[in-house]
């Protein structure tokens, strides 16, 4: 965090001032009428954004532990599965994936009856559990490949001191392994969940209404093209910058030797 | 040959995906083109800016650091979707200004000009990040030679700073790449003909999802598989010299 001292440099107050002038200039020229009518349109689409995140965060997290243990410490024939998942994850585009699993798999499962009269077809015809998965999916690829290097990082001396005491192995995992390996990465995995962030409005593409299928509407309801946009952009840099100070708590309860 | 692809049952996606007429492989593979050259200009582009601001953020002024942090900030926080919109419509907007001021009407812009310009300075911003680390990573003392030796300043950067920092800098840039090529994706939202609005068209029109979007995804893969052994033989090339890590541990 920048101090506020170091904002009172002359050349920063300068720009500050210029900042304010510009924002003012938005506030004043621009066109902001459209707002009241789409505020709760904008209220649930932002919802929708920042519940998005944080389930496939978390669940794309929690696949992601098996995956770096695997390609980590496991045998060849899970090592090697998981090792061609995540790179085919980071290899194509998630934009193409949303699309695989939402055109390929919709327009596949209608074909089946008892899918259809099965008591989950009334999720599966919404487009949000395809966005769900892919986006679970993708964070599970790139965390996979931050785990591997987190759970291999850990100092031996640990694990062996917990074996000697006797610790039965998963407990050794739960108190010991993991722990450690979130530690160390912390900061990484705040980078990636910012990237998640920054990948979330691309279920829009597949009818799901998010922060930016909204802003995407008043363009098209109203042809007002730029003041969405900056407001959208505003809103994602407010939500990422949410996400830092939430990282950056978690990382100071760590103790460090310095 | 096609005795196997009957065997599999996969005769009818061969011929989805043949290259003549009724197929649509010609289609892919002119995608795939488009998509390589934004990814190329846009990484070229980015490494430029990346350079500049790398040096303007470690030996430029105050206000010129402050503005290069704020660049790289702002376009880092914000989802590169929402920026290529932004982008594309200043340009558009900017350039059909200055051609109506010059008297000329609305000019249409190439989709790959406006592609290569709006991923470019998305590109710059996290290479201005990745060179200035690398550029921080070259030992001082080196630099310092070279300027006692009274070279000017451009002719160290050429001869010094830059084949120095090479092995530190491509991992960075490799990982750039490959967004790169990934983020060409994103353009298909904007109405360009790259690899991914080419596959959703073939598939929407032949209602075979599954085998378009898989032969595309083993398209890009290839990409990235290519692209990963190429950046190897040039971190090999770039570390030339340098003892390796792994003799020096035993």
């Amino acid at each position: 965090m920048t101090s506020f001292k170091s904002l009172m440099q002359p050349h920063r107050l300068v720009l500050i001032a210029l900042f304010a002038a510009l924002v003012v200039w938005c506030a004043v020229s621009l066109r902001w009428d459209w707002i009241p009518t789409y505020a709760p349109l904008a209220l649930e689409g932002l919802w929708t954004t920042i519940w998005i995140l944080v389930v496939t965060s978390i669940l794309g997290f929690a696949l992601a532990v098996p995956l770096g243990l695997a390609q980590a410490v496991g045998p060849w024939y899970l090592s090697t599965p998981a090792r061609i998942f995540c790179t085919v994850i980071r290899g194509t585009p998630l934009l193409l994936q949303i699309w695989l699993l939402y055109y390929g798999l919709g327009s596949l499962f209608p074909q089946f009856p008892w899918i259809r009269s099965s008591e989950l077809w009334p999720y599966l015809r919404q487009a949000w559990p395809y966005a769900v998965l892919a986006l679970t999916l993708s964070y599970a690829g790139y965390e996979g490949e931050v785990m591997r290097g987190a759970f291999s990082g850990v100092a031996k001396g640990q694990l062996e001191a917990a074996k000697a005491y006797g610790m039965p192995r998963l407990t050794m995992f739960r108190r010991i392994w993991l722990p450690q390996a979130v530690r160390n990465v912390l900061p990484t995995l705040g980078g990636e969940t910012i990237l998640q962030l920054k990948a979330t409005p691309l279920v829009a593409t597949i009818t799901v209404l998010d922060i930016y299928a909204v802003s995407s509407r008043v363009r098209s309801d109203t042809f007002i093209v730029y003041e969405p946009l900056l407001l959208l952009a505003l809103v994602y840099m407010a939500i990422a910058g949410v996400i830092t100070l939430a990282f950056k708590r978690f990382e100071d309860r760590v103790p460090q030797r310095r | 040959m096609t005795g196997l692809l009957d065997l599999f049952g996969l005769a009818e996606s061969a011929q989805l995906l043949s290259l003549s007429a009724p197929g649509w492989g010609g289609n892919l593979l002119r995608g795939l083109a488009n998509s390589l050259q934004i990814a190329l200009g846009a990484f070229g582009m980015g490494l430029i800016i990346g350079l500049f601001g790398a040096y303007g953020k470690l030996y430029g002024g105050p206000i010129l650091r402050d503005l290069l942090a704020i660049y790289t900030t702002v376009i880092r926080a914000v989802p590169e979707l929402v920026l290529i919109l932004i982008l594309y419509y200043v340009g558009t907007d900017l350039i059909n200004k200055v051609a109506s001021s010059f008297g000329y009407g609305r000019v249409e812009i190439s989709g790959i000009v406006a592609g290569i310009w709006v991923l470019g300075i998305v590109q710059g911003a996290y290479a201005t990040e990745v060179l200035r680390g690398a550029i921080k990573a070259v030992p001082p003392g080196q630099i310092e030679a070279a300027r006692s030796y009274g070279m000017p300043p451009f002719m160290t950067m050429r001869r010094v700073t830059i084949p120095a920092m090479m092995s530190f800098a491509t991992p960075g840039l490799a990982n750039l790449w490959l967004i790169a090529t990934k983020d060409t994706a994103l353009l298909a939202i904007v109405g360009f003909a790259e690899l991914t609005l080419e596959t959703r068209q073939a598939a929407s029109s032949t209602r075979a999802y599954f085998t378009f979007f898989l032969a595309a995804g083993a398209l890009y893969l290839m990409v990235t598989l290519c692209s990963s052994v190429i950046f190897g033989w040039i971190e090999r090339w770039a570390r030339r010299g340098q003892p390796s890590l792994r003799e020096r541990r035993q």
